[in-house]
């Protein structure tokens, strides 16, 4: 900018016209407009670069994941170690118990604390719960996951997909109880103000008259966090550990999709990471479909507010 | 006639039997429960993996902290390779994330119109709904091979004399790390810079342009000097967010114990070891060594998360509740 | 317990009543509001109201005169508002909000301690200054919530009790083939009537309005305004406004607050309503209501 502005200097002495100064503007302008240009071209490249990884894992995982997919990766058990065929059946069951499990256990304790900190809580007392919940929600889940080894594995003695669903409630507390907390603000106070007037004690105006008004955002808030626990490994490799046949069974170790997947892709049989696009595409398209459509869903509700 | 059964203080005469009595206490205490149950959570997290790896704290002592040989054969546990490997991945992946996600969120926020920023943004967002281990096989079997052919084999011919890029080039390793944890902190980075941009009062804004400045002057000006705190929390967020990031990373950094400053290099980190070796530690003392990394790391991540939201507190949580969606 | 027997003997006279024409619905809606209700006084003492360590209302004694309108006027700030949410301990759920002094509804103080506001509330009713219908609810569930959320079960008693609120509100004939509908599907009057038929339908002995007109169209503030004066001999209302040619109709007697030098609100006079607009006895009533201030 110094040497713009010295050269600008440099022929405003050598003209004595009435136009100069603004000929020295103009000047300053022409480099100011270039570098706008390019700051502008970077920024638009950013956008640009954020947005290819997505298309290019979506893209990988249709193109390699639908060949392999059909429906006996979906009803069979994994054939032994190198044999071809079977299937990911354990996995899929497995994800379905334990997500299952994780939101039933971490829902009601979600849903309640959210209720506290927007309902219950004064300004101090809702700030510090907040607080808690985002450092819960910070925590990483490889830690969530030695917790509830030592938690439920280390005393039962054994590996379990009980400690599989503690650890994936322990994840989805937080996504919930945050969206709790958002949608219950999002119910005008005027609301609750003509249920207190009907002598409708607080509790009551909450249950039957607030959670309903915001039943849509909160329900759309759990989906979002089903979908993320969904594809969580990390917390359920020392909790679920993994099984190569269907278990129903809470005390004894599950199968999970994301678990299968890290043992296919790591392992070295071409069919193995065949069947971990497969894989990879049922959870994908489960995720993102339950992505997309709660936070449409939710960016809808927020957006209102605004 | 209705009027004929009508009777005065008929409904206050029944409302009166049906005054509210337990309801009250019963529910604010189980609101109060929960609430405590996310408190108890958190201490319980720190106090069980503190005694699950007090074993391990008793026989290795400090020197934990910078011991440079991991081998669990001979009982000797040094955390430093993972140390090293989870701050080198996480800060090069934060300083291309922090470039990338403030990048699109100024571009969200001030230049594209609302038909591209919309969706734009929604894409963003999606990047983090991405399971991990999808990342890491994407990774594995695209992006390794793909950044060996058309990236680091041009850095080696051309650079390899520069200790970063030294060593044999096979795909697998610190960059490929580095590739996959700056797409996945580029959400977080993205999402809360951009709350924290969008909540810059307009009257900043329009006061550069008042003065005649450009778009990216008034950006410089007007934008950027505000949102500073807020999008330093959001990289201590996205920090936070890499250094516990686990499967991905796992699956394309090579897991090997060594400290290199070649991005060419195998590496290690504290999550990755804990999640690879975790069920095959066959001894007690190998296991809780394992859960000494992951209080460190559970330290760690408390720590950072706290001072980014106290950064980011006022600026994220009032103006722009969207990042909760991060 | 006749009521009881009333209610097991009598089931058909629950069920909606047909109405054979439109002249039987004026002799039922007639019959209805003039019921005689024992409606009760209302006696303010040396009320002072608190936000935080600002103080709103300065020591305010006040008679509420049962089965009459009683106005409250004054300019903005005052603490009319405030006033009005004393009476039903509305004031004390802001949060840093509190009261002190006495309020006798019948002769008990309602801030007695061991009195539970939730009762109080059941018996003074309320209308907001924005209609506020419950947003997941039917017209009919809007009607009966301060019943059903009670824990009433009695639907022959439900239905008698929406049926009377909503001819009371004189929104029956407009709603009567929707009563499930959602109510925020009426217009803005139809949702304040709504409301009204809601604060009646616990039969509360005093009515508290809030500026209820205030976002109101013209129209729908004729017809609140009718509402009003057909509810008074049923009960005591109490009704906040900043409009005064509306508190010169619809009330008997009419109380003028204003803001004080240390900003808190305080009562200048209290009268019959054509005698403050008249010939009030201050000089600071005649100011405003002359619109020489305010």
């Amino acid at each position: 900018m110094s040497t713009g502005g010295t050269a600008g200097g440099g022929t405003l002495a050598g003209t004595t016209g009435p136009g100069a100064p603004l000929r020295v503007v103009g000047r300053n302008m022409g480099r100011r407009h270039a570098t706008d240009r390019v700051m502008r071209v970077l920024l638009g490249l950013a956008a640009v670069l954020a947005v290819i990884p997505l298309l290019l894992v979506v893209v990988f995982v249709l193109a390699q994941g639908l060949p392999a997919l059909n429906l006996a990766l979906l009803t069979h058990s994994p054939e032994p170690a190198g044999f071809p065929g079977g299937g990911v059946a354990p996995a899929v069951v497995g994800t379905l118990i334990m997500v299952g499990l994780g939101t039933l256990l971490g829902t009601p304790i979600a849903v309640l604390a959210g209720i506290y900190i927007r309902e219950y809580a004064g300004g101090r007392g809702a700030t510090l719960i907040r607080f808690l919940v985002d450092v819960l929600a910070g925590i990483p889940t490889i830690a969530i996951g030695l917790f509830a080894y030592g938690l439920v594995v280390v005393p039962m003695g054994s590996f379990s997909a009980l400690a599989g669903g503690v650890a994936l409630a322990v994840i989805i507390i937080p996504i919930v109880a945050r969206v709790t907390d958002e949608m219950l603000g999002l119910v005008p106070g005027s609301v609750r103000e003509a249920a207190y007037a009907l002598g409708i004690p607080p509790w009551k105006t909450i249950v039957r008259v607030v959670l309903p008004a915001a039943a849509t955002g909160i329900v759309t808030g759990i989906l979002l966090g089903v979908a993320r626990i969904a594809g969580e490994t990390a917390p359920l490799i020392f909790t679920a550990l993994g099984n190569d046949r269907v278990s129903t069974s809470l005390s004894d170790p599950m199968d999970a999709l994301p678990l299968r997947i890290w043992v296919y892709a790591t392992g070295p049989y071409d069919s193995w990471h065949q069947q971990a696009w497969a894989a990879s595409l049922v959870l994908v398209l489960m995720v993102l479909l339950f992505s997309i459509l709660t936070r449409l869903v939710l960016r809808r509700r927020l957006a209102a507010r605004a | 006639m209705t009027a004929a059964e009508f009777e005065p203080g008929q409904v206050q005469r029944v409302l009166a039997r049906h005054r509210p009595r337990r309801g009250e206490p019963i529910f604010r205490g189980l609101v109060v429960l929960a609430s405590l149950t996310v408190l108890l959570v958190i201490a319980g997290l720190i106090l069980v993996i503190a005694s699950q790896s007090i074993e391990g704290i008793r026989h290795n002592g400090v020197a934990f902290l910078w011991g440079t040989t991991w081998d669990p054969v001979h009982s000797i546990f040094g955390a430093l390779p993972f140390i090293y490997g989870t701050l080198l991945t996480s800060f090069t992946a934060l300083v291309l994330a922090m470039l990338i996600g403030v990048g699109v969120a100024l571009f969200l926020v001030e230049m594209a119109p609302p038909w591209l920023a919309g969706p734009l943004g929604f894409m963003t967002e999606m990047l983090a709904a991405i399971p991990s281990v999808v990342y890491g096989l994407w990774g594995i079997f695209v992006l390794a091979p793909w950044l060996r052919d058309f990236v680091e084999m041009p850095l080696h011919d051309t650079l390899g004399w520069l200790p970063f890029f030294s060593g044999n080039p096979i795909g697998i390793g610190n960059f490929a790390a580095v590739v996959v944890l700056t797409i996945m902190i580029l959400p977080t980075v993205a999402a809360v810079s951009r709350d924290v941009i969008r909540a810059v009062p307009l009257a900043q804004r329009e006061a550069a342009l008042a003065l005649g400045a450009t778009r990216w002057e008034t950006i410089r000006i007007g934008v950027l000097p505000y949102a500073r705190s807020g999008i330093l929390g959001a990289g201590i967020l996205g920090l936070a967010r890499g250094v516990g990031e686990t499967m991905a990373v796992t699956m394309v950094i090579g897991n090997a114990p060594t400290i290199s400053l070649s991005f060419f290099s195998q590496g290690y980190t504290m999550a990755s070891v804990i999640a690879n070796e975790f069920t095959e530690a066959t001894t007690d003392l190998y296991r809780s060594s394992l859960i000494e990394i992951g209080l460190l790391l559970l330290v760690v991540t408390l720590l950072i998360n706290a001072a980014a939201r106290l950064l980011v507190w006022r600026a994220s949580y009032s103006a722009g509740s969207r990042s909760l969606l991060a | 317990m006749t009521l009881m027997t009333d209610q097991t003997a009598n089931p058909a006279a629950a069920a909606p009543v047909p109405v054979p024409g439109a002249r039987a619905i004026e002799v039922a809606d007639r019959a209805d509001v003039s019921v005689e209700h024992a409606a009760v006084a209302v006696e303010i003492e040396h009320l002072d109201a608190f936000h935080g360590s600002h103080r709103v209302l300065r020591d305010i004694t006040l008679t509420v005169q049962p089965n009459s309108v009683t106005a409250i006027i004054g300019p903005s700030g005052c603490g009319k508002s405030t006033l009005i949410r004393c009476l039903n301990r509305m004031h004390e759920v802001t949060p840093g909000a509190r009261a002190q002094g006495r309020i006798l509804l019948d002769g008990q103080d309602i801030y007695a301690p061991g009195v539970n506001p939730v009762v109080i509330r059941q018996r003074i009713g309320m209308v907001f200054q924005r209609p506020n219908p419950f947003p997941t609810m039917s017209i009919y569930d809007n009607v009966v919530a301060g019943l059903k959320l009670a824990g009433v079960r009695d639907r022959a008693l439900l239905d008698e009790v929406a049926e009377r609120s909503l001819r009371r509100a004189a929104l029956w004939d407009e709603v009567r083939d929707k009563l499930h509908a959602p109510g925020g599907a009426l217009s803005g009057g139809q949702q304040q009537r709504l409301c009204i038929a809601r604060a009646i339908a616990v039969e509360p002995d005093v009515i508290l309005m809030d500026e209820p007109a205030s976002a109101l169209d013209p129209i729908s503030t004729l017809r609140i305004e009718e509402l009003i004066d057909a509810l008074r001999a049923s009960y005591t209302i109490v009704i906040v406004t900043h409009n005064m040619q509306q508190a010169a109709r619809v009330s008997d007697r009419t109380a003028f607050l204003t803001v004080g030098d240390d900003r808190a609100g305080y009562l200048v006079e209290e009268g019959p309503t054509p005698q403050m607009f008249t010939n009030p006895r201050r000089q600071l009533t005649e100011d405003y209501i002359s619109g020489r201030f305010g």
